[in-house]
């Protein structure tokens, strides 16, 4: 076991899924420049070839990366903020999601599209969305959002690895943490939620970023006595409705802590999930700690208004309680 | 001048039936309703499909359009499996699930139709990305319409293109029309292949309704893309015979004499005809090519006709590919 900050644990999935298959390369804006910091080394060591900067053309190159999927390559695209893929948006929805399916399984697109997400930070409504939500809607994606650098590295391994298209929502704010990852190849599959705190009494699904606030939750309502199971989704599609429902059934309620506008949110998709599978078990209103539907403000108490957080996780869990 | 022997004239006629008995075919089926869905033919097409697919090799990748029936054709795909796709049934070339817009062979390196106008640019782009990134000699060719040479991902792929040096061949059949509005009135330039000097890269515009012109100039443009020389753009200029989609829509937006005129004086087919006889064909062995090629659509529609619908499971299958890492 070793030390690494998330980014760290982002650069090594890039760096040993490259050198473990040569038709691995990373293209995006400003990638062999390090832009963003989680690609250190890589144009050292694999070339400007295979760690290719591209012309702010997005729709161009990820299109690009869906052709040369088809025909064998594993491109990660690497969005530089997830909005940017909005720009991308046909080649996603028409191309990348639909083709296996249109063309009745004989197209294979192996792609995966980093989109960091980069919110709280005073960009304003356009840099700053959290999309996963609006391309949950769309059939054929699968979309992770890793919380930890243990899932981070493991997870955008996996995703390399998959036949299909998995697009990385990685939560910036997470970026700098610190966590445990083992020295041996790591894969942690798609499609499983993890519970990072167990507990009796409520049961908090956080989304991506979410998961600190959750933890943070947690320990202050356990000083209060109440007992709060926090399941990290980390996958979006698939999701892993088993996990949040037998969580749900142990505890009777439900909080969903997701830092995506509330409207149509991942946190809508769940509660309607434990309302139709799991509504015997529930002793109280499922509550969502979410993002108003507001576009963010440049204005930094503004958009921290706006944001969720541990207390308004804390006081809704208590509305829960009472 | 590339040397085209008769063998190579004969199997080009035989292509451009196929593709022109296949449409013929199609259409009648549709507004008999046996055929459904959105239905845009390649119909006067001909020889600017096959010109370009014949320069190609069977391993090399194409892309086409929504208006791509005659493009896998062109290609060498067989027929029955066209046709039973038009149908929505199992056999067909995408079990059902594509139809008459998203036809795709793979095996012949049709690497799928786009029916959003400009989006298999960037798809084109990528193969040609991947087979010079691995340094396969293959080429990959890009159909799109003059409709498509208005929309951002022309301009983004053919900048790709040319800065990174892709083996990629883009062809703009420019029919005229991109849906009903022409292109006089849509587009900046006459010829859509001085666009090309934007990028670098050669432009081109050919006669789409000489299939020896059109093979002479995507071939030249392959070879360069093969040697490693970079991306070329060709456009044919052509003319669609039917409407924008077939029984459909109204036809006020051209004259009935301007169909009238391609149809009667620029038909691809009658055109090669005429090449063929002056190249020392005579006229039965023509008419014996069509013929084969009526029989060929005969067991086509028989094939498709036969052929099982997919079972309603099948709605929920290839949204994924199976394997996995």
């Amino acid at each position: 076991m070793r030390t690494v900050s998330y980014i760290q644990a982002v650069t090594e999935a890039m760096t040993e899924e490259m050198e473990r298959d040569e038709s691995v390369f990373i293209m995006g804006e400003d990638v062999a420049w390090n832009m963003m910091g989680d690609c250190t080394g890589l144009v050292e060591k694999f070339g400007t070839e295979r760690v290719r900067n591209t012309p702010i053309s997005e729709a161009g190159f990820v299109g690009a990366g869906a052709g040369a999927a088809m025909v064998g390559m594993r491109p990660i695209v690497h969005m530089l903020i997830a909005p940017f893929m909005y720009v991308a948006f046909d080649q996603i929805v028409s191309i990348i999601s639909k083709s296996t399916y249109t063309y009745g399984g004989q197209a294979r697109l192996p792609i995966t599209l980093r989109a960091p997400m980069m919110y709280g930070v005073s960009n304003a409504a356009q840099h700053s969305d959290r999309p996963y939500a609006t391309l949950m809607t769309i059939p054929g994606l699968k979309l992770i959002a890793p919380a930890t650098p243990h899932d981070a590295k493991g997870m955008l391994k996996a995703a390399i690895r998959d036949d299909n298209p998995v697009i990385s929502f990685e939560d910036r704010s997470l970026w700098g943490q610190s966590g445990e990852v083992p020295d041996d190849d790591l894969i942690v599959p798609l499609g499983r939620a993890a519970v990072r705190r167990e507990g009796t009494d409520v049961t908090v699904v956080t989304v991506a970023g979410a998961i600190t606030l959750g933890l943070a939750a947690a320990e202050q309502l356990a000083a209060e006595g109440v007992s709060v199971e926090v399941v990290d989704l980390r996958s979006i599609v698939p999701m892993d409705t088993e996990t949040i429902l037998d969580s749900v059934a142990k505890t009777g309620r439900l909080l969903i802590a997701d830092p995506a506008h509330e409207m149509g949110s991942v946190a809508s998709e769940i509660s309607a999930i434990v309302a139709q599978h799991g509504f015997w078990s529930l002793q109280a209103p499922i509550a969502r700690v979410t993002t108003p539907h507001t576009h963010m403000p440049f204005n930094a108490d503004l958009e921290k208004l706006l944001l969720p957080n541990a207390d308004k996780i804390v006081s809704e869990v208590r509305a829960l309680m009472e | 001048m590339i040397t085209v022997d008769d063998d190579l004239l004969r199997e080009m006629y035989r292509r451009m039936s196929r593709i022109r008995k296949f449409e013929d075919t199609t259409k009648e089926l549709l507004l008999a309703g046996e055929l459904y869905g959105a239905f845009h033919t390649s119909t006067g097409q001909e020889a600017s499909i096959v010109g370009s697919c014949m320069a190609l090799r069977i391993d090399d990748s194409m892309v086409g359009t929504h208006r791509s029936h005659g493009h896998p054709i062109g290609k060498g795909a067989q027929l029955d499996r066209l046709l039973a796709e038009l149908m929505g049934k199992e056999t067909g070339v995408n079990q059902g699930k594509g139809g008459s817009m998203h036809l795709s062979d793979f095996s012949i390196g049709s690497l799928g139709e786009t029916s959003i106008v400009g989006s298999g640019l960037p798809v084109a782009t990528g193969a040609a990305l991947a087979y010079k990134m691995r340094g396969d000699d293959n080429v990959s060719l890009c159909f799109f319409g003059d409709g498509a040479s208005n929309q951002g991902t022309f301009h983004e792929s053919l900048n790709l293109a040319a800065i990174w040096k892709l083996p990629v061949v883009y062809v703009c059949e420019n029919n005229g029309y991109g849906e009903l509005t022409s292109a006089k009135d849509a587009i900046s330039v006459e010829d859509i292949s001085i666009r090309a000097v934007g990028y670098d890269m050669p432009g081109v515009t050919v006669d789409g309704q000489d299939v020896l012109a059109v093979f002479e100039a995507v071939s030249e443009a392959v070879d360069r893309a093969r040697r490693g020389d970079g991306p070329s753009l060709v456009e044919t200029k052509t003319y669609r015979f039917e409407n924008h989609a077939v029984g459909r829509l109204p036809e006020h937006y051209r004259s009935a004499e301007e169909v009238e005129y391609w149809r009667t004086e620029r038909d691809p087919l009658a055109l090669f005809r005429q090449v063929l006889i002056e190249r020392g064909f005579d006229e039965q062995q023509i008419d014996d090519l069509d013929a084969a090629v009526s029989e060929e659509i005969v067991a086509a529609i028989e094939f498709a006709r036969q052929s099982p619908a997919p079972p309603p499971e099948a709605a929920f299958t290839h949204l994924f590919s199976p394997s996995a890492g």
